[in-house]
């Protein structure tokens, strides 16, 4: 079975040591998802597989047979932007822009990890549904290194998404 | 043509402000962040390029001594192992900020444990990689009992490092002093970690190396690959359009350039060498640590008689860098009586160089806590100590300081902060198990202009364009030399194409020492005026009776398009040259940091709660940008604070948490909502454009306020950053 990659098949015929990202990056030309440490420890890499966020430099590509893999390139372009990145541009949510893929991504992901009822570390009633804000956004980005140290312009950017789509 | 501009006096004419587009300083968008979001941008690892190798880098493991064999036969035979390479040309270390020649190469000899040694190159990367964990080296290793590995190391040699400042008599003003402090503070090694690894593709056609390469400082990375490779520099091209920050790591070339540089002229097909993130970490710069004593002598009003500040810091030898920790102290606060000084230590570490803020980030960290150890003895609140110790002119040199905001971000910072000094005894706010405290401390770091030129074309149709090496390392580069553009030339930000990051275009300044915008901002300024100048000519007027707006000229009572002004284009490059105006200004930016911290009663865990920062930094050309810089600046300083350090084991001098999971930089959930305030300042010694540098100053002092904060809360004065929870935890009280 084929891989998918933002709709689009792909074969998995690769060297069995390559990660999802070496993949992404290399035979699928996809270098919008960044390769920042290769050690699922900075959040350069993440990507929605099966909607889910991961670090693709954890996988190997070969295990993802008939998988459905979104990356940043999958979720907008500069002409028809996704909303998270519309507003990281309107927020200033990056500066060097290296780590902003992984973030946006994470993004995504983790707003839809809420509207799902995913509790947190900070979440008041771990059995309750979590409720949106900007602790909880700071919680469940901290998988997401920024060295430019954008954060507070992310978590404004995430927020108006979150708020516009609530 | 080329118009040059020195800067040897001030700038008095302000003419950004007497422009009429009215796009400087504005908050916009930046023209990259469409590209940058939707993953289109392309980083230099990121070029497809037909029959490109891949090369892996093979570091050392030991600390000092020589290699004597490397095994490449059974590595060789590996599948799609295509070299393995120890060439003279080849470096060892990186360069340091605008070397412009080859930093040290020779590829067999070992001075630092993680020193590059050999690269593998084979057809795909996982090849590369495998082969080169496998390849084996056999070393002749010094006695590691006789290699110095830290500054305390009795082998290790000392030597006085710039210009000491010594004037009247320290010791007498602290015996006479009402109040003194007398204290020794300690800052571990840091890294710069830019997200994105050191990365290069090297191709070659038999005349001229051309590299997509991650580099701040173009037109001196091109000499110093040049230099490595017994090329002529204009045998050299290097593409750096986008840049996944470098906070100095990138300001000089690094071992993964000449060594695909040289694997792509061995092999005569293109090489991609990227540095593994641990790499980075033990072959590229590391921040010195550094021990500081401070020495402040006060009358009872807290007025400054004496200033001591000597600093010991280290590097390899044979490195022309010493972090310049006292670089502030030398103009920030009065005291006649003044010793300054700075000791470097010859050890077997890996290269020292410059780091976000080398000198200040450190130093006003250490110096801001002392102040507030004044303050403390002196009973008096810590903003007014300071607002007491600005001095008239340079306590050294005596020269008249140029614009200066430092009381007014102290004033306008303590007031949106709700600074309170009155009582600053700690221990005084407990929320269940969290001490609560409050602390502050100035901002201050040295201005530095570059040379620099960039050339500007406004086109027939009504479009510009701004061409230079100059590079965006995420500070808005792309962004403002626009706006700098739109402004002389009368035209909205998006009739302008800024086009940087290729030797190709006329030499910048460079990003590094915050000196990027000042200077290559001035640069287009100048082009532009040029333009302006012909634009005039053309219609018969003064250039100074010339409006330029919304893509038309306005002289008199006519209003002509350009294009129908303009019969040809019209390319004018600015030179920007540093006259010496520093000599005869002390200039600088200045702020003041607020921060309200908890400290876990029970675990010794600091939290951020709030923090507010005020900048003087010139003219702010764009308002987003530059708030974005400052705001990076202060999560840099929680790091520097509370987390960062790097470990060296003692035994063999090797970097021990050489990655991002060992190496704590700050993460969301340790950042606050940082509140920046920008104080409106021109500067006219600063630059034509009356703007100086941003990017650093954020940094320089933040750490220091968490630090008086940390002590408010919870009583524990600790002088040794990081303030972790074990430095705490012995000394917080009973609860």
């Amino acid at each position: 079975m084929p891989i998918t990659i933002n709709g689009v098949d792909h074969e998995l015929d690769v060297d069995p040591r390559t990660s999802l990202l070496d993949f992404l990056r290399g035979d699928a030309g996809l270098t919008g998802t960044k390769k920042g440490c290769d050690h699922g420890q900075c959040g350069a890499c993440t990507v929605l597989l099966n909607g889910q966020r991961i670090n693709s430099c954890l996988t190997l590509a070969v295990m993802h047979d008939g998988d459905s893999v979104t990356t940043i390139e999958g979720l907008g372009t500069p002409d028809a932007p996704h909303p998270l990145q519309a507003a990281f541009v309107r927020h200033d949510g990056y500066q060097c822009g290296y780590c902003t893929p992984g973030q946006i991504c994470s993004a995504k992901a983790m707003l839809d990890e809420i509207a799902a009822g995913w509790t947190s570390y900070v979440s008041d009633d771990v059995a309750g549904s979590p409720k949106l804000s900007e602790e909880e956004i700071r919680e469940r980005m901290s998988g997401n290194l920024c060295r430019c140290g954008a954060y507070s312009n992310i978590v404004a950017a995430i927020a108006e998404v979150a708020e516009a789509q609530a | 043509m080329t118009r040059l501009y020195t800067m040897d006096k001030p700038d008095e004419r302000n003419r950004l402000d007497a422009m009429a587009q009215g796009i400087i300083g504005r908050p916009l968008d930046r023209p990259d962040g469409s590209a940058k979001t939707a993953g289109v941008a392309p980083y230099a690892a990121e070029y497809v390029i037909p029959e490109c190798a891949e090369g892996v880098l093979v570091l050392a493991t030991i600390s000092r001594g020589e290699v004597v064999e490397i095994e490449s036969g059974p590595v060789l035979a590996m599948p799609g192992v295509l070299a393995v390479i120890a060439d003279p040309r080849m470096i060892t270390r990186s360069a340091q900020g605008g070397a412009g020649k080859s930093p040290v190469r020779e590829i067999h000899k070992v001075d630092y444990y993680g020193q590059p040694v050999a690269l593998v190159v084979a057809e795909t990367f996982e090849q590369a990689r495998d082969a080169a964990t496998r390849l084996r080296i056999a070393y002749r290793t010094d006695d590691p009992a006789k290699v110095p590995l830290d500054s305390e190391d009795s082998h290790a040699s000392h030597e006085s490092f710039g210009e000491p400042v010594q004037q009247g008599n320290l010791d007498a003003a602290m015996r006479d002093a009402a109040h003194a402090v007398d204290v020794t503070y300690t800052t571990e090694g840091h890294a710069s970690a830019a997200m994105e690894p050191h990365a290069s593709i090297a191709e070659w056609d038999g005349n001229t190396l051309t590299a997509h390469s991650s580099l701040q400082m173009l037109k001196y990375n091109q000499k110093e690959l040049a230099d490595a490779l017994g090329l002529q520099p204009e045998q050299v091209r290097l593409i750096s359009p986008y840049v996944g920050g470098g906070f100095g790591s990138k300001l000089g070339i690094s071992a993964e350039l000449t060594a695909a540089a040289v694997a792509a002229i061995e092999l005569g097909r293109p090489v991609r060498v990227v540095m593994s993130r641990q790499q980075v970490f033990q072959c590229v710069m590391r921040r010195s640590e550094t021990r500081q004593r401070i020495r402040l002598a006060a009358d009872a009003e807290g007025r400054l008689d004496g200033f001591g500040h000597e600093a010991w810091v280290s590097n390899l030898p044979g490195e022309k860098f010493a972090e310049p920790v006292t670089q502030a102290s030398e103009f920030l606060y009065r005291g006649a009586h003044r010793t300054l000084r700075i000791d470097l230590a010859r050890i077997h570490r890996m290269t020292a160089g410059s780091v976000r803020a080398p000198g200040e980030a450190v130093g006003m960290q250490c110096l801001e806590a002392a102040m507030d150890e004044l303050a403390l003895a002196s009973g008096i609140d810590p903003v007014e100590l300071r607002l007491r110790n600005i001095p008239e002119q340079h306590p050294s040199e005596g020269l008249p300081y140029s614009s200066r905001r430092l009381a007014e971000c102290l004033k306008v910072g303590a007031e949106r902060f709700g600074w309170d000094g009155s009582d600053r005894r700690p221990l005084q706010r407990r929320e269940s198990e969290w001490w609560i405290g409050t602390g502050m401390a100035s901002a201050s770091r040295v201005h530095n202009l570059n040379e620099a030129q960039a050339r500007v074309t406004l086109s027939t149709d009504g479009t510009a364009v701004v061409e230079s090496d100059m590079t965006d390392i995420g500070t808005g580069t792309y962004a403002i030399l626009g706006q700098i553009a739109g402004e002389m030339l009368g035209l909205p930000p998006e009739k302008i194409l800024v086009q940087l990051g290729d030797t190709r275009f006329p030499p910048g300044s460079g990003s590094g020492g915050s000196w990027g915008a000042a200077s290559t901002g001035s640069a287009v300024m100048v082009a532009c005026e040029a333009i302006r100048e012909q634009l005039a000519q053309q219609l018969g007027v003064e250039e100074s009776d010339l409006t330029l707006k919304d893509g038309e000229a306005i002289a008199g009572n006519r209003r002509i398009p350009f294009t129908e002004l303009l019969k040809t284009d019209l390319a004018e490059t600015g030179h920007f040259k540093n006259g010496g105006i520093d000599e005869k200004f002390a200039i600088a930016m200045y702020g003041a940091f607020f921060v309200e911290v908890g400290v876990n009663a029970y675990t010794g865990e600091t939290r951020v709660r709030r923090m507010t920062g005020a900048f003087g930094l010139g003219r702010a050309l764009n308002a987003k940008t530059a708030t974005s810089q400052c705001l990076g600046g202060m999560v840099w300083g929680i790091g520097s604070a509370l987390t960062e350090e790097l470990v060296f084991d003692p035994r063999d001098g090797h970097l021990v948490n050489h990655d991002l999971a060992e190496y704590h930089v700050p993460v969301n959930a340790d950042v606050p909502a940082l509140d920046v305030v920008l104080v409106d300042e021109r500067d006219s010694a600063g630059s034509p454009l009356q703007a100086k540098g941003v990017g650093e100053l954020g940094i320089c002092g933040a750490a220091g306020a968490i630090a008086n904060a940390i002590h408010h809360a919870c009583g524990v004065r600790v002088r040794s950053f990081p303030i972790t929870p074990d430095k705490l935890l012995e000394q917080l009280p009973e609860v």
